[in-house]
């Protein structure tokens, strides 16, 4: 297979976001009993929703674009080795310098130690997945290095001591009388008399930050895309936080998936339109910050990208789930999912929440240690209608169900039941048989229904089955 | 016409009333309706839950049966969602490229109850009475998967006598899927919770789908709640005179 690239192994355990403590029947139950939580989330996500839907409609080549964006994110996949060299070679020639990490280990390994050499104690960083996915600011703190978030919702989270909740809105979960809270426990320096009014929060958290960029010489950022023609990185935010990471330290060391890469620049032209539209409704995203390697007295002048796997390969080894890996990371498919919207991203345990995260980090990880993921949809389908690069979520969700561990009773219940459909006289009279299990009453008293009959009524047993009425007609 | 029905194990075992509404509406129109007894289930919730193996001598079992009709219908748009698309892919999986290429022929001739009757019979006013104020859920592999559009909407404007209400939010999912309302019983229910207000508030007196799998946890959360609003499938409705 041309697109193999060596052992792919899964996620490293013990290091990372990938994997949650609990299962997500167990996580959600929290965050559905939380009202507050779940009011948030309706508000924020059908805000979105409502924002986003508007300026697609705007474009009358929308569907043309996701299928563009889709193609151009196969043809990736399929020959990620030669341009991930091809970026490696331009990278290098601008100046710039490029490591391989094979999981989280190693990454974080590599960023210690860069941050190390150049003697700095704080970095600066830009809101970033794959740092967030790898716990690179955990593995700096325990080298004595302080982390310092510059995305606004990504800085709410990091002094909460807390987790991001969605992608694009890390702080989904939290309202602003909680986020006043988090500032006057944790920001340095922070006026006592802080408000809750959004403005004076936003410029409580400007004026901290502006005093960390002034003051820091290291920078740690993701990236959007990584363009393998000229070696060029992309970042793209909202708040200018991201550029003057980008632009204002010496040294800046970006930590970019192996699957973020396009091609050519005329590729990125269809991202550009899809990613703003899909992710948060609006038309261009406000800041595109863009670099190739090195320019002598303009922006950092030293670079370095860490070229991150951490179980990419082995998704990209399985032709049935692999265009996981084509994800944005728009989170479009979060707004529209109902299943997030009730239970909120911590439910999904993982740095990747909502639908793209039931697929992506099972994957990721190896289903085992994932395995209630694939199962924590109802398979409704609009996530695959909202992603702007047209990953058919639900079919790889029942992809992956199909190699999950089962539970014994189920499976056993299951092939029972297959057994039985393939033999249409004993199906009749298991129906007729059915009809006793009317003596467990509409609350379903002796069946393994779960918490099914909490909510619902079971239905009557009719006195007749269909079967049976057309035989006697 | 001659039109093959399959029933679906739900209809056949629990909703009889939705297959028989399917058998009379068809008569009624001057088709002839087939039933073949050797059908049982499509085996969509052995490939939704994670059994493709076992659910491969379904497919089979589907596949054969049906092979020898030119049009079948199911009152599901789940099922059909299922059949179309599911089938083949799993038994492509499975290595067997033969009953792949023969179940892809078939989904092609399988229709959902409103694309039979609106694309292939081209009726849309099926000459039915119901004097009731209906809401209608569509349901989303109907929606999504099997994508039968507005043509269950067009179907019940048609019908005399009925009250169309909109459903706010309508496109959202009713939280049932499948086993889903088992394993994840929880946020099922809230989602089952925020549907039913929807059906509540639009005043309607029968809450209506073409599934009878989303009005069987539907109607069981209405009856818990005592709501006074009925499911009813969409085929019942068609057929009433
Ligand atoms: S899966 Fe699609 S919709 Fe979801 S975050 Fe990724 S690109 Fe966006």
């Amino acid at each position: 297979m041309t697109t193999f690239l060596g052992m792919p192994a899964t996620a490293p355990r013990g290091v990372g976001h990938l994997r949650g403590d609990e299962s997500f029947p167990a996580a959600a139950h929290k965050a559905l009993a939380d009202d507050q939580l779940r009011r948030n989330l309706r508000h924020a996500t059908t805000t979105i929703r409502g924002k986003s839907g508007r300026v697609i409609a705007e474009l009358p080549d929308w569907q043309e674009l996701r299928s563009a964006g889709s193609a151009i994110k196969a043809d990736v996949m399929s020959r990620l080795p030669e341009l991930l060299e091809e970026l490696e070679a331009r990278v290098t020639e601008r100046g710039g310098v490029v490591h391989w990490a094979a999981d989280a280990n190693e990454a974080n390994a590599i960023v210690v130690d860069l941050v190390r050499r150049t003697g700095s104690e704080r970095v600066i960083k830009v809101k970033s997945m794959a740092t967030q996915e790898i716990a690179l600011n955990e593995a700096l703190e325990a080298a004595g290095i302080q982390p310092v978030e510059t995305d606004l919702a990504e800085l709410i989270v990091q002094l909460g001591n807390d987790k991001p909740s969605h992608i694009l809105v890390p702080a989904i979960h939290r309202n602003r009388s909680e986020i006043r809270e988090i500032f006057l426990a944790a920001m340095p320096g922070v006026d006592p008399d802080l408000t809750d009014d959004p403005p004076v929060l936003a410029a409580a958290a400007r004026k901290y930050l502006r005093e960390t960029f002034l003051s820091t010489k290291v920078a740690i950022s993701g990236a959007n895309f990584g363009i393998a023609e000229t070696g060029t990185l992309a970042v793209v935010e909202s708040e200018g936080n991201g550029r003057m990471c980008l632009t204002l330290p010496e040294t800046l060391i970006t930590v970019m998936g192996i699957e973020k890469i396009v091609p050519t620049w005329q590729d990125l032209e269809v991202f550009l339109q899809l990613l703003p539209r899909a992710s948060t409704g609006e038309r261009m995203n406000p800041y595109t910050t863009m670099w190739t390697g090195v320019t002598p007295g303009d922006g950092p002048q030293n670079f370095h990208l860490v070229l991150l796997d951490n179980g990419r390969s082995a998704v990209l080894a399985d032709p049935a789930g692999r265009s996981a890996l084509h994800c944005i990371r728009c989170s479009a498919c979060l707004n529209v999912c109902p299943v997030y919207e009730r239970t909120g991203g911590h439910a999904y345990g993982s740095v990747y929440p909502g639908p793209i995260g039931a697929i992506l980090s099972p994957q990721l990880t190896g289903i085992e240690d994932n395995a209630s993921l694939p199962f924590a949809s109802s398979l409704c389908g609009a996530c695959f209608d909202a992603c702007p690069v047209k990953i058919d979520i639900p079919a790889i969700l029942v992809h992956l169900r199909n190699q999950a561990p089962h539970p014994r009773s189920e499976r056993a219940a299951m092939r029972a039941a297959a057994y039985t459909m393939d033999r249409p006289k004993l199906y009749a009279s298991a129906q007729r048989a059915a009809k006793l299990a009317r003596i467990a009453g509409r609350r379903g008293r002796g069946l393994p229904l779960g918490g099914w009959t909490d909510a619902r009524d079971l239905p009557e047993f009719p006195q007749q089955t269909f079967r049976d009425w057309w035989a006697s007609r | 016409m001659r039109i093959a029905l399959f029933a679906t194990c739900l209809a056949d075992t629990l909703f009889p009333e939705a297959a028989k509404a399917t058998v009379r509406l068809l008569e009624r129109l001057g088709h002839e309706v087939v039933f073949p007894f050797e059908q049982t289930c499509c085996g969509q919730m052995h490939v939704n839950t994670g059994y493709q193996r076992d659910a491969l001598p379904l497919i089979r079992r589907y596949v054969s049966v049906f092979s020898p009709f030119d049009v079948i219908v199911a009152p599901s748009g789940s099922c059909v969602g299922s059949i179309r698309h599911q089938h083949s892919l799993v038994a492509a999986k499975a290595g067997d490229a033969g009953l792949a290429s023969r179940a892809a022929d078939l989904g092609a001739r399988t229709y959902e109850l409103s694309e039979l009757l609106i694309d292939v019979l081209k009726v849309e006013d099926v000459g039915a009475y119901y004097p009731h104020r209906v809401t209608y859920h569509p349901t989303c592999h109907s929606l999504r998967m099997t994508r039968v559009g507005d043509k269950p909407l067009r179907l019940l404007r048609n019908v005399r006598g009925l009250e169309l209400l909109e459903l706010p939010a309508a496109e959202q999912c009713c939280g049932f899927g499948g086993t889903f309302s088992i394993k994840n019983a929880e946020t099922s229910a809230a989602m089952l919770a925020d549907k039913m207000t929807n059906i509540v508030s639009t005043g309607a007196e029968v809450c209506s789908a073409g599934d009878a799998s989303c009005l069987m946890h539907i109607g069981g959360g209405l009856r818990r709640r005592d709501s006074g609003v009925k499911t009813v499938h969409l085929a019942e409705i068609l057929a009433a005179t």
